[in-house]
């Protein structure tokens, strides 16, 4: 094992066994993995050249669909809350994605953040069915059938949301190499040239939109487990903005950018709002303007070029030898 | 920092040596977690609550403290967002081992942390949000009100009005679309409707929360001419609302319901006017006609002035009341204990049943943990020598006849009512 | 409806109009020129607003004469965009034109945020309300409605002037002239010798200073609280996409639109109010992608 795949293996043991040593740690952690799966989708669509303002709305449909199931029963049951939540990302992703895929740039990012802002009004307005801005309770459901503890709850949630991760960061990633992935980046390098060859720009951009909203809805459901309500603050277009800041923070180049960018990026706001109070969204511009004008790459874009920079290090005192 | 600890927990071994042989566990300081809006536009009700806090805090630690515990206060910006706050919320129970929790001024949040506070185990007082919901909906141990909440508030508006002007004909509604202006027009109207089944509603709107420019719906409120406009928005969307209103003459035409007006008035400035109903959530007024001439009431209000350059506003009363709450169930808890300290059960076991007094009358708490608080309203009144509205034909109703009874909720409840309630509610009347 | 109803419906929609079109016509010149969609212009609209306010409370406390306020309101607008959009512009966005447009507009809102909380530092958290200048014009009495002369009358009043002088400015001075240049064709205008960093310095104060001048006027009437800014910005979105980006003349025809379509749902159908401008926005844009005016771009082989 190299020390490139070393190192990352080391975060996520260290990502899993952390709640054991730091309890308060756990619902932090969820909450931040619980991001990264939008952030992953926000991600798939960088790939094409596309960035969403709206991709909050995915999240917000999932997280409602969730709160409405456990409400239908009663209660609920996590697994299946999760599932409805998935499916409702990915039927209104359709709905929304045939139309907003034949537009590209900003055209596409404000169609979305239409689309997000008229979801968020809805909520507001049908008062009497989504509880408006006091938003939904969410009961803390069962797990395959058990009656948890908070506690006991909140750490079969974790690892949940920990191994959904992985398996989301795994598919995503051979998504992104398959041959419709690379037709994805070529939408964002010369999208002519795509038609040419006869494939339709559209089709693969809807493709990779719907897996994007997947992954939103995996998100949406575990946080409003995790938190026990939904507002529709979950669709709020700052969220949205959000979203594209930790894809940027983490580096829109790599899977692993969109975890390791929302752990950094809760991690900075719940400290920032703890201990600078008055001040903490002026410590999140600096943090992304820093970003972008250092780091562009992200922090995976620092951590491959440290990488490379370790390799090429002794690769140079090799030739040194030989000379 | 860490002087004054000490200097606490010497005080407590002082005390230790001399007093009862169980007071080991008498903690260095009692730690009081608080949630207020410090950020957004709520937050013109969560800093003064703050400033009150910490001028209350420093006048009990300057006294003893709560049986002889200096208390200590942290705050949470509520208007950070739901993640940070319950983030922080769990931070401050679970690592900074926080004692009691006041939390917090939006009902949305209330929601959120209610369930969390019980699960965790924590005495959690909500201490300004309005949603009567919780408590009726479901059984808390941990989880008490130390306010009034939007039922009585609004019965109290209704009974205010159907006093002072019973015959009116038409009302519109103008109020902020989120859950509040939502529930408290629900729960008006259906007050309303139960007592007064003649009148009609000739315009409903919900402009959205933050709306800076009402002037298409004062166009409509000046084409339909309401008897009475209804509004239970609040900060900068009452304000705006009402001086625009003003400047075109609305409040002229039509006698304004404001409940919440009392947190404004000092903003509102000439706009107002007078003859407009005005309430604060409570017995809540810097001239509280049984008050004013309370030594310490004159004070603490002159205190606040100096401090903040503004009179204190409902929220501040509130948070009077909160940690009214905290001193007295502590030392009945103590009492309880035979002088001990109390563990944290025994504090929650001393809750229901409690009465303590902050700036206003005093509070009881019910069985359901919902606190008992009379209601004040008024009729707005231009008075020289001030530069905003006051108030003049206050009445103060008593809440035991007009908060939901136990088991019951209000929706239900409120449907039961009869135009003979309205003489049936013991109320005391004052002129200015 | 009645005729005096839609005569009313009318009117508060064009007042409404004016106001929204002042703030979204810097951001569609801004956008036309510099192509960053600037999410800053929120706060630059902000600081307009509260500037002229707290000032303008001040001086008319101590006395002086209420129509103070437009000179104020002018002095509030230039004053915003040299001092708070010039430094923007020549310090980060001038280092930013090279790169992907969503590290630009990821920019502007990491500005937008820092914008936020200097706002609260400096003004707290208080509603400030400052109305001396539409209180000194007076109120006019139409189908016995009564409305201020100030929404009714100056606010369009100023948006023509506004629109024309805009539309003299580009057309008529050379500044005006490397302006349209510029937006038509960067490389070209470059390599016929236009200094186009100067051009962008210039064309983004003028939109953040037309943003704080709304902010400004806006402030009369209006509360000004933590928050605005980012409410009228997605509002000015709305406008500048509708209108197609960086078309000026458009985001007056959009912004009509947008008003008189909320206007009007008030009367017909307040719910759906808040809906109004993306709904708009949503159906011209499925109609026509680049937006009303907007036109399409060849696209690069």
């Amino acid at each position: 094992m190299s020390l490139r795949t070393f190192l990352p293996a080391v975060l996520v043991a260290l990502v899993a066994v952390l709640p054991m040593m730091a309890p308060t740690t756990q619902v932090l952690l969820t909450l931040a993995l619980a991001k990264g799966l939008p952030v992953l989708g926000v991600i798939v669509l960088l790939h094409a050249g596309q960035v969403s303002f709206g991709h909050a709305l995915f999240f917000g449909v999932s997280a409602y669909a969730a709160a409405f199931l456990a409400r239908v029963y009663g209660g609920g049951e996590l697994i299946s809350m999760v599932a409805v939540g998935v499916l409702a990302a990915v039927a209104v992703g359709l709905v929304v994605g045939i139309f907003v895929v034949r537009y590209r740039h900003i055209f596409f990012g404000m169609l979305n953040l239409a689309f997000s802002m008229i979801f968020f009004s809805v909520l507001e307005k049908f008062y009497y069915l989504t509880g408006g801005s006091d938003g939904l309770p969410v009961p803390r459901p069962t797990v395959a059938g058990f009656d948890m503890e908070r506690a006991g709850f909140e750490t079969v949630l974790f690892y949940l949301t920990l191994a959904l991760c992985l398996v989301a960061a795994w598919a995503t990633h051979r998504f992104l190499c398959s041959p419709i992935g690379n037709m994805m980046r070529t939408i964002k390098t010369n999208e002519l040239r795509l038609e040419y060859l006869g494939v339709s720009a559209r089709g693969v951009l809807l493709v990779g939109y719907l897996i994007s909203a997947v992954l939103c809805g995996i998100g949406g459901a575990l946080m409003a487990v995790a938190q026990g309500v939904v507002t529709p603050e979950y669709v709020w277009w700052v969220r949205s903005g959000e979203f594209v800041f930790i894809a940027i923070l983490g580096g829109s180049g790599s899977v692993s950018g969109a975890f390791v960018g929302a752990l950094i990026y809760e991690a900075v706001r719940t400290y920032a709002s703890a201990f600078a109070n008055d001040i903490w969204k002026m410590v999140l511009g600096v943090v992304l303007l820093g970003v972008i004008l250092y780091a562009p790459a992200g922090v995976a874009g620092l951590y491959a070029q440290v990488m490379d920079r370790c390799r090429t290090r002794p690769a140079n005192k090799t030739v040194d030898e030989d000379q | 920092m860490m002087g004054i600890r000490n200097i606490a927990a010497a005080l407590a071994m002082t005390l230790m040596a001399g007093g009862a042989a169980l007071a080991a566990d008498k903690p260095a300081d009692l730690k009081v977690g608080i949630t207020a809006f410090l950020s957004g536009p709520a937050s013109i009700f969560g800093q003064p609550a703050k400033a009150a806090a910490e001028m209350i805090i420093k006048d009990m630690n300057a006294n003893g403290g709560i049986g002889g515990v200096p208390v200590k206060a942290y705050y949470v910006d509520e208007g950070a967002g739901g993640e940070a706050l319950l983030a922080e919320y769990r931070r401050l129970v679970q690592n900074v081992r926080a004692d009691v929790m006041f939390a917090s001024i939006s009902s949305g949040n209330c929601n959120k942390i209610a369930p969390l506070a019980e699960d965790l185990k924590i005495l959690n007082l909500m201490w300004d949000c309005g949603t009567q919901r919780i408590l009726e909906e479901k059984k808390y141990r941990y989880v008490f009100r130390t306010q009034a909440n939007a039922a009585p508030e609004m019965l109290a508006t209704v009974l205010y009005l159907l006093k002072t002007k019973p015959d009116f004909k038409t009302i519109a509604v103008v109020n902020q679309d989120y859950a509040w202006g939502r529930d408290s027009w629900h729960i008006f109207h259906t007050a309303l409707k139960a007592m007064k089944p003649d009148f009609k509603v000739v315009a409903e709107f919900f402009p959205k929360f933050g709306a800076p420019d009402f002037s298409t719906e004062i166009s409509r409120l000046q084409a339909l001419r309401p008897d009475v406009i209804f509004s239970t928005a609040w900060g900068g969307d009452l304000e705006t609302f009402v001086k625009q209103a003003s400047q075109r003459g609305l409040t002229r035409n039509s006698t304004f319901i404001l409940p919440l007006a009392e947190s404004s008035l000092q903003g509102f400035g000439k706009a107002l006017g007078a003859g407009h109903v005005v309430g604060g959530r409570g017995d809540h007024y810097f001239l509280h006609p049984e008050k004013k001439n309370n030594p310490d009431f004159k004070k603490f209000v002159a205190d606040f002035k100096a401090k903040t350059g503004a009179y204190p506003i409902y929220p501040v009363f509130h948070m009077s009341q909160a940690l009214a709450a905290l001193k007295t169930v502590y030392e009945k808890a103590i009492a309880a204990n035979g002088g001990e300290w109390p563990s944290h059960e025994q504090v929650v076991d001393a809750m229901p049943g409690l009465t303590f007094a902050g700036l206003g009358r005093p509070v009881t708490i019910r069985s359901d943990g919902q606190g008992i608080e009379d209601q004040l309203l008024g009729t707005s009144v231009v008075v020289d020598g001030y530069d905003f509205p006051l108030m003049d034909n206050m009445m103060i109703f008593d809440s035991d006849v007009i908060t939901t009874p136990v088991g019951k909720l209000s929706a239900d409840w409120l449907k039961t009512l009869t135009p003979a309630f309205i003489d049936r509610v013991p109320v005391k009347t004052y002129s200015r | 409806m009645t005729l005096q109803l839609l005569a009313l419906a009318i009117f508060d929609g064009v007042a409404y109009a004016a106001l929204v079109f002042l703030v979204a016509v810097g951001l569609t010149l801004t956008f036309g020129v510099l192509k960053v969609l600037n999410i800053a212009h929120g706060s630059f609209y902000a600081m307009g607003a509260y500037i002229t306010a707290s000032i303008g409370g001040a001086i008319f406390a101590a006395g002086f004469s209420p129509w103070l306020a437009f000179p104020l309101m002018l002095i509030a607008g230039a004053l915003v965009g040299i001092v708070v959009g010039g430094p923007v512009e020549k310090l980060l966005l001038s280092r930013i034109y090279e790169l992907e447009d969503v590290l630009q507009i990821l920019v502007t809102f990491a500005v937008f945020l820092i914008l936020e909380d200097v706002q609260r530092l400096i003004w707290g958290g208080q509603p400030f309300f400052e109305s001396s200048a539409l209180q000194v014009l007076g109120t006019v009495d139409v189908f016995d409605i009564t409305y201020t002369v100030y929404q009714l009358i100056l606010l369009p009043m100023v948006a023509i002037s506004v629109l024309v002088s805009l539309r003299l400015f580009l057309r008529r001075t050379l500044m005006g002239k490397l302006i349209l240049a510029v937006t038509e064709d960067r490389e070209a205008a470059t390599s016929v010798g236009i200094n186009a960093e100067r051009v962008y310095f210039v064309t983004f104060v003028i939109g953040a200073s037309l943003a704080a001048f709304g902010g400004a006027l806006a402030s009369a009437t209006t509360s000004v609280l933590p928050g605005m800014g980012a409410d009228m910005i997605v509002l000015s979105f709305a406008v500048v996409a509708t209108a197609g980006l960086g078309r000026v003349e458009g985001a007056a025809v959009a912004a009509l639109l947008i008003g008189l379509g909320r206007s009007f749902a008030v009367y017909l159908w307040p719910e759906i109010e808040v809906l109004v401008p993306y709904l708009i926005m949503l159906f011209v844009l499925l109609i026509r992608p680049e937006g009303l005016f907007g036109t399409t771009h060849p696209r690069k082989i």
